[in-house]
């Protein structure tokens, strides 16, 4: 997950919330990794998995990517 | 006047716009729609992938917008984002053309009280998060945005924009609120 200049930091903890079912806590803490370091790491899995996860977060209007791990 | 979306005590979410408003928020949903309904396909398309929503080809848009909404999956791989593409960019398109149009069949139905059922709030959030996007891209905004409009001059086309910018944020954080869980 990349940050970007226009999602609102409320409306990113709520997509992790809904989508991902992580706890308010979690969330948050993610929501902030992403802003804080530019991008951070929210999911990872199966290649099937990854494409489902970053097509969700398109449509939600967050900004995913998707990689093989080093 | 706190405005925003609204809890009511009867656990009904409420949004009271100004006609000006829903006016502007019905022309936003219709330029959404113009600009994400997905292209007619080639009449010599394989009917069987047009309809689970497969092109034959896909293409990153040029338009810093276009690409904004439907950004490349694979960041260090363009082959492979392509073929993203070509499999889901029509359904992503779709579902961002169902926000826009259940947001302005919401709007076209309520006068200035506008009752939001729940589960038209995913949709609205959708919606309201797309334009911003859209906006953001065309205003160029960034983290210092703030300071730069103030330097804007009077007649700037970009301030016009900004308050609408603003004003969608407004909103959809006042309805963010409202649905954290």
């Amino acid at each position: 997950m990349w940050n970007d200049p226009v999602n609102l930091m409320s409306y990113v903890t709520y997509v992790f919330m809904t989508y991902f079912q992580y706890s308010r806590e979690k969330a948050e803490k993610l929501m902030l990794d992403v802003h804080e370091q530019g991008r951070a790491v929210v999911s990872n899995g199966t290649r099937e998995a990854m494409e489902r996860d970053v097509t969700a977060m398109h449509g939600f209007g967050l900004w995913a990517t998707l990689q093989k791990d080093e | 006047m706190p405005g925003g979306f609204v809890l009511e005590a009867n656990g009904r979410i409420v949004l009271r716009l100004e006609p000006v408003e829903r006016m502007l928020m019905i022309s936003l949903c219709e330029q959404v729609i113009e600009m994400v309904t997905p292209q007619d396909s080639d009449p010599d398309a394989d009917p069987l992938a047009v309809a689970v929503g497969i092109d034959a080809e896909a293409v990153t848009p040029e338009d810093p917008v276009l690409l904004r909404l439907f950004p490349d999956a694979y960041a260090d791989d363009p082959g492979a984002a392509a073929d993203f593409r070509r499999f889901t960019e029509r359904d992503l398109r779709q579902a961002k053309l169902d926000h826009a149009q259940a947001v302005r069949d919401c709007l076209e139905r309520s006068g200035e009280k506008l009752v939001l059922p729940m589960s038209l709030a995913p949709s609205w959030l959708g919606f309201m998060n797309d334009v911003r996007l859209a906006l953001g891209e065309r205003i160029g905004i960034d983290d210092d945005f703030h300071d730069e409009v103030a330097e804007l001059p009077e007649d700037d086309p970009r301030l016009a924009m900004v308050g609408v910018y603003d004003w969608l944020t407004f909103l959809q954080d006042s309805l963010v609120q409202i649905m954290l869980p």
